[in-house]
């Protein structure tokens, strides 16, 4: 229900953060690059991009911490340079790196935190005790922050994110350097917040979580939209509906190209398409266009291990940014 | 550029501290103490010539300036740079409606606030000692403010360029301890050579401490306000260096 609702959001909703050949240099180097984008009211949308991809440079102009170094950035009240503490009053912001108050308990962050937007004491209470449940930390709420686990330090962070009932909730790779059942558990309540209408831009490295989160998103490099759209238009663009992944010899893997190719003339007639790609040891058959069964059609490509899965945004991120490391 | 905000995080710095208020304000007690009576009744019994004044009472008002050097100081660069870099406790507030600068701005009234609070303990073991004597003396936590600021300010602006906690202890090692002890604080500085003299009134240090020897002894001067006004002046614009320092090195 959630995502027919969302379907339509271009059309209904007004736009809350706009990006006009946005860009960020430190020096000479160009870190975010004439970069567009327009955020909805009631989206989440997400910036996907390998390390050093201009993510977080890019966070960092929306909450008023960066100025950019050309075009501009509407966000919420005007421009960003212009209207920092108006603009910052109705965000709230997870950042890459935790800033929790370590000299307070994590109750005491809560409440000190709401005091900074002027918050009234009852109202920051009652806040304060409604995030406490809905993040189960309630039993922590005295704790010093040293003491919580990586999950529930994350937990809290975004808790105090929403200390303020932000417009528009930033989060900068929420869920990096958790275990599984942490991330799972962020993601219940991100979507949980979803459903009540927040609107959200999250940074990820995780493809998983981009599916699941993201109405929108746009994959970044080197400061530059490669990119955008709704994650299963991406996919089905870029990769097709389903992947034939295959490990084996240099040998093999060229023969296996030569007979997809015999079949790729075979299935073109129908609207179907078969793109082969060969990386290290591996080859991927990216099955394109109209459905085809081609494990079914042809049962020797069976017999030799092939790996049929669905198509994923993972696909499409490698697709287009490589596989060549980033550090 | 400054507005109420700096009174709520101000506050935030107030809470932290009182879990150990009770703590601080015992070791701020035992200072001075060692001082008075180590050197002012011990060492004090030695030394002649000061006049009609006793050592004690010679060292009395540089103790409670000192104080309030050493601890603004100290506030200003070991626990700033701790909020700043380690704890990252400035991004954290910067993101609400509090401007940066306001965060940093709170740093060195903090720094102040709490150097004074401390200081202002030296008053009882000098009311132990008789030593509080005219009722000028009402007139130093003015003088310890502006001194608290001034060395708030001069500690944040080394922040502002540390890059490690190193950096620091050179700080402490070539200009507060030097000035610990070259500022007319433990000996009078007519006997110095005539250069050592002219270098004794470039520190800030110096003036405090004769503006605090002055109120100790009943004496108003207008010269004394007049470095009181000068020390405030240039507190402020130091200060405002170190912020828009500090700001520009986190707002990138
Ligand atoms: N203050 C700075 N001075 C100089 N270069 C910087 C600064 N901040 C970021 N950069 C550079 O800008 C580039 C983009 O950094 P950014 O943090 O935006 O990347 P990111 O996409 O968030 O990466 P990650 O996934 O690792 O968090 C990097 O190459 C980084 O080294
Ligand atoms: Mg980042």
């Amino acid at each position: 229900m959630i995502k027919t609702m969302n379907n339509n959001i271009e059309h209904n909703n007004k736009i809350l953060i706009k990006a006009a050949q946005l860009s960020k240099k430190f020096d000479h180097f160009t870190a975010v690059d004439s970069i567009d984008f327009e955020i909805f009211s009631g989206e989440c949308f997400g910036f996907l991009g390998p390390n050093g991809a201009g993510k977080s440079s890019t966070m960092r102009m929306i909450y008023c911490f960066s100025d950019p170094s050309s075009g501009s950035l509407h966000v919420l009240k005007g421009e960003t340079q212009k209207y920092p503490r108006e603009i910052k009053a109705e965000l709230g912001v997870v950042p890459q790196e935790d800033n929790l108050d370590p000299d307070l308990s994590v109750k005491q962050n809560l409440l000190l935190y709401a005091t900074y937007f002027d918050i009234e004491k009852k109202t920051a209470k009652k806040k304060t005790e409604e995030l406490l449940e809905f993040f189960e930390l309630q039993e922590k709420q005295n704790a010093k922050i040293q003491t919580l686990s990586g999950g529930m330090r994350r937990r809290l962070l975004i808790a105090r994110a929403l200390i303020n009932q932000p417009k528009v909730l930033i989060l900068d790779e929420p869920t990096t350097g958790l275990d599984p059942q942490a991330r799972h558990n962020i993601w219940h309540r991100l979507r949980q917040l979803i459903s009540q209408g927040v609107t959200m831009v999250l940074t990820t490295h995780y493809m998983e979580e981009a599916e699941l989160l993201c109405d929108r998103l746009i994959i970044m490099d080197h400061g530059k939209v490669l990119a955008r759209g709704k994650p299963k238009d991406l996919i089905l663009e870029h990769v097709g509906h389903e992947v034939l992944e295959m490990r084996g010899t240099a040998q093999l893997l060229e023969d296996y190209k030569t007979k997809f190719n015999k079949l790729q003339k075979k299935y073109s007639k129908n609207g179907s398409e078969i793109e082969i790609e060969i990386i290290g040891d591996t080859l991927f058959a990216k099955l394109k266009g109209n459905k085809i069964n081609l494990l079914q059609e042809h049962p020797e490509i069976q017999q030799n291990s092939f790996q049929l899965r669905p198509a994923g945004l993972e696909d499409v991120f490698l697709h287009l940014t490589g596989r060549d490391l980033r550090d | 550029m400054l507005s109420y905000r700096i009174f709520k995080v101000w506050r935030r710095d107030m809470i932290v501290w009182q879990k150990y208020l009770a703590a601080s304000l015992v070791t701020h007690f035992g200072e001075p103490l060692i001082y008075l009576v180590a050197m002012g009744f011990g060492l004090g019994r030695y030394i002649e010539g000061m006049g009609e004044i006793s050592y004690v009472a010679f060292i009395a008002p540089a103790i409670v300036i000192t104080s309030m050097m050493n601890g603004s100081s100290f506030e200003a660069t070991f626990s700033s740079y701790t909020r700043l870099e380690t704890q990252k406790t400035f991004h954290g507030i910067a993101m609400t409606p509090v401007s940066m600068e306001e965060v940093v701005g709170v740093e060195i009234l903090w720094a102040t606030t709490k150097s004074l609070i401390t200081s202002c303990v030296i008053f009882i073991v000098l009311a132990f000692f008789g030593l509080l004597n005219s009722w000028t003396i009402l007139l130093m936590p003015i003088l310890m403010t502006v001194t608290g600021l001034l060395f708030s300010s001069i500690g944040m602006l080394m922040t502002s360029f540390a890059r490690n906690y190193d950096f620091f202890s050179y700080y402490f090692t070539l200009f507060i301890s030097p000035m610990f002890v070259f500022s007319g604080t433990f000996f009078p500085l007519d006997k110095l050579p005539t250069w050592a003299k002219y270098l004794a009134q470039v520190l800030p240090l110096t003036h405090a401490v004769r503006v605090a020897r002055n109120l100790f002894a009943g004496q108003l001067l207008w010269q004394d306000l007049l470095a009181t006004l000068l020390m405030l002046m240039t507190a402020i614009v130091i200060s405002l260096i170190a912020i828009k320092r500090i700001v520009r090195r986190i707002l990138v």
